[in-house]
């Protein structure tokens, strides 16, 4: 982290603020991505971490502040059209779509991108431009077995690993990750870890974490949030010997 | 996806639909073909609806609207004595696609109950306004002439219109099948899934559905213009919100979802009315019951308790 990087960072985050009547959940928050790297975001219960991806990605509004992803600014753009620009996101509570096939819902991806949809004739799910690579993205997150299983049939980490599928599926240049471990056990919690360090350097990604081995085993870089402020940017090993941090956040979990 | 035995299901029901004018006729008993022909006008109705409900999430309680529209654009034509069938139709579709978009650019800005009361509120107004045309009948209704379509197709013969209506539920349903499986369909069906990850992943899910509630407005509206044919009569009621409901209901009672079932829905829902009113003429009291043990055990309704399986049972 060292070297000096040259190119624009991905995704370039200034002044955002969003307040829910009183509350704070984002306060003047600047914040970068660089391209090719794990930028982690983690904070106590109520930081405003989802609300901060939400923001993002385009599904809540901010009040005030700027976005600038891939050099444009992306602050007025709806959720489908920053997906378009290349931003995806994973979500910190499974959202699939339980009542479709597995390889039916990272089609579903694939689809999004590759032209309108008003096509009404010819069957999708038998669609070789939709089901090739959506079979070669199943079969890299761990999931070619399974393709022709109803989503809703998965187990829960399985379903995670769907869930990440789907961002992927998309061609991402930047994933926001929520929580992609949330609620797995710690073998299949090790299982993502270990696929997310596997595509490390191809995306850029942005990871709302709250497990710390996680963070530590992939962040690059790490920023804390505390009701809505960052207290702290710096390298895993600046942020572990920082003293706001640990009195803030790490203190109560070590 | 579908299985073999549905489908047979479903070609025994055509059958059945397609020998009924012979037998009818070498019974002397016509009036059952009318039934038929009226049970079919319904299918198309509830199959369009059932794009709505089973694949789009959109609970349109506002259906009749647009069998309204499509039996109105017959009778008002009529009355001018245009009838040429051709323009009657184009005109029924262009009114129904209108007031559809209309009604769907409104609605799809809300969800849950507000879509619900605020489709229906708009149907009523359809109603209320077609009540306030004294010209073309009021509250009364007005008589139409069958649409004429000059040496083509003689409709003032009913086996003749029976299976010009046969034909049109033949192609709805095929026509149907066809886009809830192609990709606009899985556009439609992810959205009613998950509208929030559908936006996630890149769609822009209004227009998609849309254009979903314009085409079931559509589809409705053709079965408004075969409706005026049979009946050669139309009146404000077709738009009135029991009508809606009872199309509603026969979607329920057919199989929600599952495209097919609400023709078998619509059929079961005529026959028993016309069974049951023979012997009280409060025979909702004795459908209403039965609705509601069909609802809470067996989801997909009737469809469901045909041979061969649903999908996702395995």
């Amino acid at each position: 982290m060292t070297d000096p990087i040259l190119k624009e960072p991905i995704l370039k985050v200034r002044g955002l603020n969003k307040h829910f009547g009183g509350v704070v959940a984002t306060e003047n928050l600047d914040f970068e991505v660089e391209q090719g790297e794990i930028h982690a975001v983690i904070g106590p219960n109520g930081a405003g971490k989802t609300t901060f991806v939400a923001e993002i990605s385009g599904m809540i509004k901010p009040d005030s502040g700027s976005i600038v992803f891939d050099g444009d600014e992306i602050g007025g753009l709806s959720a489908h059209a920053r997906s378009q620009r290349g931003l995806a996101r994973s979500f910190q509570i499974t959202s699939i779509f339980k009542n479709f096939t597995v390889i039916e819902n990272v089609a579903m991806s694939i689809q999004a991108h590759d032209g309108h949809s008003f096509r009404f004739w010819r069957r999708a799910n038998a669609d070789p431009t939709l089901i090739d690579p959506a079979q070669e993205i199943l079969d890299r997150v761990g999931l070619g077995a399974r393709a022709e299983t109803m989503a809703s049939n998965l187990a829960h980490g399985e379903q995670r690993q769907l869930e990440i599928a789907m961002a992927l599926a998309t061609g991402p240049k930047l994933l926001l990750l929520d929580e992609p471990t949330a609620g797995m056990g710690p073998e299949d919690s090790q299982n993502m870890v270990t696929f997310l360090k596997d595509i490390k350097g191809e995306y850029s990604m942005l990871l709302i974490e709250h497990d710390m081995d996680t963070v530590f085993a992939l962040a690059d870089r790490i920023t804390v949030l505390v009701y809505g402020r960052a207290i702290a940017t710096g390298t895993p090993s600046e942020i572990r010997g920082n003293d706001e941090v640990r009195a803030a956040y790490l203190g109560e979990e070590a | 996806m579908i299985d073999r035995a549905k489908v047979m299901s479903l070609l025994v029901g055509f059958l059945v639909l397609a020998v009924i004018p012979p037998i009818t006729s070498e019974l002397g008993e016509e009036f059952y073909m009318g039934l038929a022909a009226r049970m079919m006008i319904f299918a198309i109705a509830a199959v369009s609806l059932d794009l709505l409900l089973g694949y789009g999430g959109m609970i349109s309680f506002g259906h009749a609207a647009y069998l309204g529209t499509g039996s109105y654009a017959v009778a008002i034509l009529s009355f001018y004595e245009i009838t040429n069938g051709f323009l009657q139709f184009f005109v029924a579709i262009g009114a129904s696609a209108l007031i559809a978009l209309i009604i769907g650019f409104i609605c799809l800005r809300t969800k849950g109950i507000y879509f619900i009361m605020i489709t229906l509120a708009l149907t009523q107004m359809l109603y209320f306004l077609g009540i306030s045309l004294e010209e073309y009948g009021g509250d009364d209704g007005i008589n139409t002439d069958r649409s004429e379509f000059y040496g083509l197709l003689d409709l003032s013969d009913d086996t003749n219109l029976y299976y010009f209506i046969l034909f049109f539920l033949v192609l709805c349903v095929w026509l149907s099948w066809r886009m809830i499986n192609s990709r606009f369909g899985m556009v439609v069906r992810g959205s009613q899934s998950n509208d929030d990850r559908m936006q996630a992943i890149g769609f822009p899910t209004f227009r998609y559905k849309l254009a979903a509630f314009v085409i079931a407005g559509v589809i409705c509206g053709v079965a408004g213009f075969l409706l005026a044919n049979l009946t050669e009569f139309v009146t404000p009621e077709y738009m009135h919100w029991f009508r809606s409901g009872e199309i509603m209901i026969m979607v329920l009672v057919g199989g929600m979802g599952t495209l097919f079932g609400p023709v078998f829905g619509a059929i079961a829902y005529l026959l028993f009315e016309e069974v049951i009113s023979t012997i009280t003429e409060h025979w909702m009291i004795i459908f209403g019951p039965i609705l509601v043990i069909l609802v809470l055990f067996a989801r997909q309704g009737v469809w469901s308790m045909l041979p061969g399986r649903e999908r996702g049972d395995d």
